[in-house]
């Protein structure tokens, strides 16, 4: 069993832990400034939107209280999607994790008799690692969103959830798409439009040509069987329509009960990830339609550690999440290290209790301690994810599952000292040594002073003042 | 004017307050009690004493009792959930009517961990208890404005100030513009407005030693929003920001430094009391 790429357990990626990585992202001043350009713009953006929609915080509400609908009777409503997509044409498959869910496409694609494929964004086949299964099948994975394919022409990893290439510059791409494209014209400029049309012209003869496309969905509705994606660039729209087979490999939490749900989330995701009131194309499918689209259509339902994170009582709520990456936009942490550092396919704060959440907070330590609990992204998740109150559950089980000896004894020290007036006034007294490690000091606090002063110690604690002065 | 006075009162508390708690007023007087922070009674005693004089000087009889430690939140943001700091917390503090904290990150953490850490732990009757002592604790500038009904505090303090609204203090609290409200009221005062003021300054506790890199550079871009007002005095309701901030200033030799938000309430001779 394997949950893919959720964790990057290859190429080194996730070898060093979240701080190592982010040292070295904070030293990338082209990196830096990259990030907080783009995460500042979108951010700014979406401030606009939200402040424009009156029934914003009721509609957060509406938002979290759906997907927890969902949550609680997944069961049902799964059934329930099965049966009505079941009985409008489309294949119905089940996948426990990414090695199964990767055998179902893989299977479905040499049945169609094909070895290419073109392939929507989508998180789900990021997770699963589909293109590289598909490639050890013999099949090659064409993606066809502008930032996935920079990133794939570039054997690179997707950096953000809604906008995997934001690490990258103009200046950048143009020399990607020089060295990778194959068709690249010779006097390429870095002007986006330029950019933008070589890019559609390397594609529309992958879309006229490929017989079969993979997607994920933004959401799956219960009550009709259909399926929906929402994109900004109409290559989604290309592979939905014009390939004579479609591969939906969607998560068990993307459900919604049914069609009148997307009135909350049709206004909840685009100005929440990519502050636009309306996505540019919005594509519902249903099943087959006679001589129209497709005309075979399979689902692949994916659990992948989500079933483990669904019997997490306080870490649950993160599987409302729709993917709009708004508080990857506002962290100060992502800000200053980008996507990469997280090590894993879900970066940043919904990446930090996701990732543990779906493979066991065991494989992905560091993760929940990636945050300096300001709460930002609790603030403007579009479901009331209250991801601090989840970061520090987390930590509480890596604390249990990873034992560091001298920090549990640390820590232990501690609140024996806190647990009695007189031990901890003996503790206080302690306080004058702090003068010897002020520039200074062992580790870990060396880690505090060498960026900053530690403060001078008082010549008595409130305490001794307070009790003089009574 | 005291809203709650006497709705968290039990009889044994209206018993032993019987004695010395009736004031002028003909309602009893409310117990109040400080709770200093651990940091504030080891590291950064002038913030306690500053919240003492101020709140005496509004009429307040407060009271310390000697054996409060440590609200638990480092520990619990570290992982180490530790029901007995909860429950030292539950059991000094239960008695009072309100409890008063110059902290909004621990304020935030009695009102939003102390239930979670105690379940966790598995005791119920811990978590009901925590959960109503957490509802009579206040972060010192929603006591001064809800409790007190009072956003000018008299004080007098000459200098260019600008104010950190802490995370905690804003997002888990809500504290919303209590602390510059009365800030706007001290005469003399030359308050700025601190740039990208809503974004954290890289503390986050032992984040700041557990990664220490990504909070240096959180702190590089606060010490620049700070250092761009031209202000004196960086001041906020949290002194754990402020030893993070400031100790980053201080080793610039930047020139500006730190005051806790009830240091300069305090202040009516234009200086910080110390």
């Amino acid at each position: 069993m394997s949950t893919g790429e959720l964790v990057w357990g290859d190429e080194g990626w996730a070898g060093p832990t979240f701080p190592e990585n982010a040292k070295r992202a904070v030293e990338n001043s082209q990196l830096r400034r990259n990030v907080r350009k783009a995460t500042t713009t979108i951010r700014e953006r979406r401030a606009g939107l939200v402040a424009e929609t009156p029934d914003w915080q009721q509609l957060r509400s509406a938002g979290a209280a759906i997907k927890d609908d969902v949550l609680e009777h997944l069961d049902r409503y799964l059934e329930e999607f099965e049966r009505n997509a079941t009985a409008r044409g489309a294949h119905v498959h089940w996948a426990r994790d990414a090695t199964e869910a990767s055998a179902i496409v893989t299977t479905l694609v040499q049945e169609a008799g094909q070895r290419e494929v073109i392939k929507v964004k989508s998180m789900a086949t990021q997770e699963i690692g589909l293109v590289k299964a598909l490639e050890h099948a013999g099949i090659a994975a064409h993606e066809t969103d502008l930032a996935e394919m920079i990133i794939q022409l570039s054997d690179d990893r997707p950096s953000h959830i809604v906008v995997p290439a934001l690490h990258r510059n103009r200046a950048e791409i143009r020399r990607i798409f020089l060295d990778g494209m194959g068709d690249a014209p010779e006097d390429l400029s870095d002007d986006p439009h330029a950019l933008a049309e070589a890019a559609r012209l390397h594609l529309r003869r992958l879309f006229l040509k490929t017989k079969v496309a993979v997607s994920g969905a933004n959401f799956a509705i219960a009550e009709t069987g259909g399926l929906l994606v929402a994109e900004s660039e109409g290559n989604g729209r290309m592979c939905l329509t014009l390939p004579d087979t479609l591969i939906s490999v969607v998560g068990i939490e993307k459900l919604l009960p049914t069609w009148r749900d997307l009135e909350v989330f049709m206004q909840l995701l685009p100005r929440s990830s990519t502050g636009e009131r309306m996505n540019p194309y919005n594509s519902i499918w249903t099943g087959v339609t006679q001589n129209d689209g497709p005309q075979s259509v399979h689902i692949v339902l994916l659990d992948n550690g989500r079933t483990r994170a669904l019997a997490d009582q306080i870490g649950r709520q993160a599987l409302r999440c729709i993917r709009c990456a708004a508080c990857l936009n506002v962290c100060p942490v992502y800000e200053r290290t980008g996507g990469h550092a997280y090590g894993a396919t879900y970066p940043g704060p919904i990446g930090a209790i996701l990732t543990p959440l779906l493979v066991g907070v065991e494989h992905a330590p560091a993760l929940p301690f990636a945050s300096s609990l300001c709460g930002a992204c609790y603030e403007v998740c579009p479901v009331q994810i209250d991801i601090p109150t989840v970061l520090v559950k987390l930590r509480h089980d890596a604390v249990l599952a990873e034992h560091h000896r001298a920090q549990d004894a640390t820590f232990a020290a501690a609140a024996n000292a806190m647990s009695g007036r007189r031990r901890w006034t003996a503790a206080l007294k302690l306080a004058p040594l702090m003068r010897f490690i002020k520039h200074g000091g062992p580790p870990p606090l060396s880690r505090w002073t060498r960026t900053r002063d530690f403060p001078d110690p008082p010549r008595e604690s409130f305490r001794e003042w307070w009790t003089k002065r009574r | 004017m005291q809203p709650g006075c006497t709705r968290h009162r039990t009889s044994a508390d209206k018993e032993a307050g019987s004695s010395h708690s009736w004031g002028v007023y003909d309602a009893p007087r409310m117990r109040v009690a400080l709770f200093s922070t651990c940091l504030v009674d080891a590291l950064f005693p002038d913030a306690g004493k500053a919240t003492v004089t101020l709140l005496e000087r509004l009429g307040q009889q407060l009271e310390f009792p000697l054996d409060q430690t440590c609200c638990g939140q480092m520990h619990a943001n570290s992982g180490y959930f530790e029901p007995k700091l909860v429950r030292r917390y539950v059991d000094v503090f239960e008695g009072y009517d309100a409890i008063v904290v110059p902290s909004g990150s621990c304020a935030g953490a009695i009102r939003h961990q102390h239930e979670m850490v105690a379940r966790a732990a598995g005791d119920e009757t811990l978590a009901t208890r925590a959960h109503a002592v957490a509802e009579r604790t206040y972060e010192l500038s929603q006591f001064v404005v809800d409790v007190l009904g009072t956003d000018d505090v008299g004080a007098y303090f000459p200098h260019r100030v600008t104010y950190h609204p802490t995370c905690h203090s804003v997002r888990m609290l809500g504290v919303g513009d209590r602390p510059l409200r009365l800030l706007r009221n001290v005469r003399g005062i030359d308050l700025v407005e601190l740039p990208r003021h809503d974004e954290c300054c890289g503390f986050g506790g032992t984040f700041s030693i557990k990664n220490p890199d990504v909070s240096a550079a959180m702190l590089a871009d606060k010490m620049e929003s700070v250092l761009d007002t031209g202000a004196e005095v960086l001041c906020a309701g949290d002194r754990s920001c402020l030893m993070h901030i400031g100790g980053g200033l201080e080793r610039l030799r930047a020139g500006v430094r730190t005051l806790h938000l009830a240091e300069i309430l305090a202040s009516t001779d234009g200086e910080a009391p110390s």
